[in-house]
């Protein structure tokens, strides 16, 4: 192994650009010509449209043009898509409502999309857009799912009756039942998990350039995902042909999923330059992001969880309201169902499993995967479970779920999930020992002393990620197929390029991708060149979500080398008129083992690309490509420990500490790992302390600014303790499974859970603000 | 629309731009320099902050016409001849970035934390001063990390020189 090489500690290659404000985001790209955008967006958050009148926005300065949803359809760009299929347990198909770019008749949400105002300039544009008059007739609006089921009324969508978008199950409800009736005890909750907005510090921002001469079109995009991107607007929207369309998504600043699907601002600008002649670009500000991102989690659940005598869990049945909100995004249907209900076993033996999922549009911005996606949803009510029912029973929590583990593997749960390897009880060990658990009993005693309330919190995770076997997904629904590709060119002098169709926005791939290849090649990583983001320059991509770039994007990677080995070998052997198998690659160059005898890395690919002298028949040159299609999930897993002080007098809770034990396999980069876990932790820590976004009951978004909606900042979070254990996945040729999410996944419960502990009321929901904390502390007098 | 002139990296720079123009828009549009960042637009997130005449300030919370005459930082001009200012170097070495979006933003914050407090710094008034700034990549872990060596280096640069 290289200096470089995997497992070592690499400071990021990337970090150079962005520290200096060299980094090129969507919004700090410009071309000649290029106009702005701004979106005329519905005040109302459900209405029917009786008229649209720009004259006299038309008119105004610096207006280049107002196109609304009606030339839209004239010219045949279709609706947004949802791309996974989800069958009712009728076998009735989900039910679509039409989600129009630019809505022509109804909106449903405040911040639906209706005209498009292209101008000179940003500001041009937005007093122009205030110019457009557009009348609505108002309709009943709900926001409550409950609600939104229980009367059918107000009806968002004709195709959905009682806005019921399907009624979806898995696994044995009868098993369940008998197991119910027979425990010894069940634990009853009522479990919430509250609406967040993702937040990426980069607004989205989308650049449509319309090219005549060549009939061609270029988007540069903040997006996750730009072949799907390129995929969907080409054989959905009807924007552009494939061959015709390139995407770019150059840095971008953060995703946690809100940057994966398409929206409508891509779509319409895209098309609003053709139509204008002149490159549009837009950027939404974080009023509009709020307004306009897709939302995560918003379930509602009530679940029972049935033990035998001997505190074995014996089953599991959950039912679940999940709110989609106006429209179904292009992900969300995967995501309260095989994202959620196939993670319900968590860690533990489960011999019967049963949950019921009904999802239900309301008027509110649509729900989509975030950092996690139906995975935070599943642990937050696994744990909270074992947590109360650890209560309940007598029992310390981690006695009870040492009882209930899973202890060898593979396991095959009863909801499709099989487990391929795990130590669930080395993770809870290595985090107990660390959070000094034996002696939280003092602490307390001390802590009360002072007139604060202590309290310890566990959560045991799991988590399917490196999505996934493309068979497999598609058995379930999945609408695309989700390998990875990557392309490793070697250039005349012996530098690298790498084309991943992975897509970093902030995870480090040039580095660690990079890592790889050194290690693979021993090159210094600055010979190495990471290239993604850019549909002409990336052969086929599926792009970053889920935790997959590392088990599925740096896998293709590693069967790209094997080929680039395989052929750099063929070369140097015949330089040195060697045996292929005799070639061993080290330090830069080609080596005969056990002689003197080496060909530089260089030289080698130079001799690829001369090819005055190569083997016969061999093709010149050196550039391989693979596709890598995983074998399975992998299923990184990991036990939390938060400690926390809350202070009756004003709720306020105080994180003391907070440690993470992580098994991840193995590890590339243990530095940009620590930080995952990191951020991962905030986001978590965010959900359970701090944010959660609002409507009124007319459907008007109380959170749509950073004043309304409370991040965390550097002061409501603690220096974290983290570590890993690493047994590795079996199923990828590198051993990794993931790490991206698992902080945002394990950490509300553990936090909820010490709360609860600190103030003996386990009535609480997220976020814990201290006026609920306060609220339950009273109550539990 | 006004006319307006002001150092910024210590080059004499002047456009001209609509009254309403803010400092931010001013600096990215009109001088190119796309290294400080809109993130918001309630002056909460801090990813543009630059320094004004020494001290930060939020770039998108003031008119550029009200920035006139004044001497502007921004990251673009804290490297010097092609060396990272320590506090650049500090965030590199302890991944105190992720996706880079708010890292301007949060460098000039530091370097204007550690011109006031020097290597006196600690971890609470770290958290404290970073109120104004937010990150949602890092978890501030290793930010505030970050900040707290280069303030260590940096005050120990300065007590040598002295
Ligand atoms: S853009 Fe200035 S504080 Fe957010
Ligand atoms: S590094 Fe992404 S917001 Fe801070």
């Amino acid at each position: 192994m290289g200096v470089d090489g995997i497992g070592a500690r690499v400071a990021r290659k990337e970090d150079r650009r962005f520290l200096t404000g060299k980094g090129r985001y969507t919004d700090d790209m410009s071309v000649p010509g290029m106009k702005y955008a701004v979106f005329v967006r519905s005040p109302h958050a459900h209405a029917t449209i009786t008229g649209i009148d720009a004259t006299a926005a038309r008119a105004m300065p610096g207006v280049i043009d107002v196109l609304d949803g009606k030339q839209l359809l004239a010219d045949g760009i279709g609706n947004l898509i949802c791309g996974w299929m989800i069958h009712s347990k009728d076998g009735s198909p989900m039910k679509m409502g039409a989600w129009r770019p630019l809505a022509d008749k109804t909106v449903r949400y405040v911040g639906d999309a209706v005209a498009i105002v292209v101008a000179d300039s940003v500001a041009e544009a937005r007093d122009a857009a205030e110019a457009v008059v557009v009348d609505y007739d108002l309709l009943p609006v709900v926001t409550d799912p409950l609600q939104a089921l229980a009367y059918g009324e107000p009806q968002l969508h004709p195709e959905a009756p009682n806005n019921l978008i399907f009624d979806w199950e898995l696994g044995d409800a009868a098993a369940v039942d008998r197991a119910l009736a027979a425990a010894a005890h069940v634990t009853e909750l009522k479990i919430y998990n509250n609406r967040l907005a993702p937040n990426p510090m980069e607004p989205r921002a989308t650049l449509g350039i319309y090219d005549a001469g060549d009939d061609h079109y270029t988007c540069y995009t903040t997006s996750q995902n730009p072949h799907l991107a390129r995929l969907v607007m080409s054989a959905f929207y009807n924007v552009a042909p494939e061959n015709k369309l390139r995407v770019i998504a150059p840095d971008v600043g953060g995703g946690f999923g809100s940057k994966i699907y398409i929206y409508p601002e891509e779509i319409v600008c895209l098309w609003a330059s053709k139509r204008t002649g002149v490159p549009v670009k837009w950027t939404c500000d974080r009023t509009e992001a709020f307004l306009t991102d897709a939302h995560g989690r918003d379930h509602v659940s009530t679940v029972k969880m049935a033990f035998d005598a001997g505190n074995r869990i014996i089953a599991l049945k959950v039912d679940t309201i999940a709110n989609l909100g106006a429209y179904m995004s292009l992900f969300s249907s995967c995501v309260p169902t095989y994202l959620y209900a196939t993670l319900l076993s968590g860690q533990y033996d489960i011999p019967a499993i049963h949950a019921n999922v009904r999802s239900v549009y309301t008027n509110t911005v649509p729900v989509d995967a975030y950092r996690g996606a139906g995975r935070p949803e599943a642990t937050y009510l696994l744990e909270r479970t074992m947590e109360t029912a650890a209560r309940e029973l007598g029992i310390s929590p981690a006695e009870l779920r040492r009882t209930n583990f899973i202890r060898s593997f593979p396991h095959q749960t009863p909801v499709i999930m099989n487990y391929d390897a795990g130590d669930y009880e080395a993770s809870l060990n290595a985090a107990m020992t660390t959070a000094d658990w034996s002696g939280f009993a003092a602490r307390k005693a001390e802590a009360e002393g002072r007139g604060m309330k202590r309290g310890i919190g566990m959560s045991c995770y799991i988590e399917a990620c490196g999505l996934a076997p493309s068979a497999a997904v598609g058995s379930l629904g999945a609408g695309v197929g989700l390998w990875e590709s990557a392309e490793v060119k070697v250039n005349m002098a012996g530098t690298i390029e790498v084309m991943t169709g992975s897509h970093s926005h902030g995870q480090g791939h040039e580095t660690t991708f990079a890592q790889l290849v050194a290690d693979r090649l021993g090159l210094p990583i600055d010979s190495i060149n990471i290239v993604h983001g850019d549909t002409d320059k990336v052969q086929m991509g599926m792009g970053t979500y889920g935790s997959r770039s590392g088990a599925v994007g740096m896998s293709a990677l590693a069967k790209a080398l094997d080929k680039v080995e395989a052929k750099a070998k063929k070369i140097a052997a015949h330089l040195m008129e060697a045996d292929e198998s005799d070639i061993v690659i080290e330090d830069g160059a080609l080596k005969v083992a056990g002689t003197d005898r080496s060909v530089p890395w260089f030289q080698m690919a130079l001799a690829a690309y001369t090819a005055h002298n190569l083997p016969p028949g061999l093709e010149p040159g050196l550039k391989e490509s693979a596709f890598y299609d995983p074998a399975n999930f992998t299923f990184p897993a990991g036990c939390y420990i938060c400690e926390v002080e809350v202070d009756p007098e004003t709720g306020r809770t105080h994180i003391v500490q907070f440690v993470a034990a992580d098994d991840f396999g193995n590890i590339i980069n243990p530095m940009i790992v620590e930080g995952q876990v990191h951020g991962g932790l905030a986001q978590g820590i965010g959900q359970a302390l701090l944010e959660g976004v609002r409507y009124n009951d007319s459907g008007q978004l109380l959170t749509a600014s950073y004043l309304d909606y409370a991040m965390p900042r550097a002061d409501d979070v603690p220096s974290f303790n983290v570590s890993t254990s690493n047994t590795p996945c079996p199923n990828n040729p590198l051993g990794v499974k993931g790490c991206g999410e698992a902080g945002a996944i394990g950490s509300p419960p553990a936090l909820i859970n010490a709360i609860t502990d600190a103030i003996g009321n386990n009535q609480l929901t997220m976020p814990a603000t201290p006026e609920k904390v306060w609220a339950a502390a009273q109550a539990a007098h | 629309m006004a006319k307006v002139t002001m150092t910024v990296n210590g080059r004499q720079v002047s456009g001209v731009c609509d009254d309403r123009t803010l400092l931010v828009h001013f600096i990215r549009e009109n001088l190119g320099l796309t290294g400080t960042h809109v993130g918001c637009d309630t002056s909460q997130c801090g990813a543009c902050v630059v320094h004004m005449n020494g001290q930060s300030v939020k770039s998108c919370s003031i008119l550029a016409a009200q920035a006139a005459g004044s001497a502007i930082t921004t990251i673009e001009g804290l490297a010097q001849n092609g060396e990272l200012h320590p506090v650049q170097a500090a965030f590199k070495a302890h991944h105190g970035l992720q996706c880079g979006f708010c890292t301007p933003g949060m460098v000039m914050t530091a370097v204007d934390m550690i011109r006031r407090h020097g290597s006196g710094l600690d971890e609470a008034t770290v958290r404290f001063e970073l109120e104004g700034n937010i990150c949602r990549c890092t978890g501030y872990h290793n930010i505030v990390k970050a900040i707290l060596a280069a303030a260590q280096e940096m005050g120990g640069v300065r007590q040598a020189a002295e």
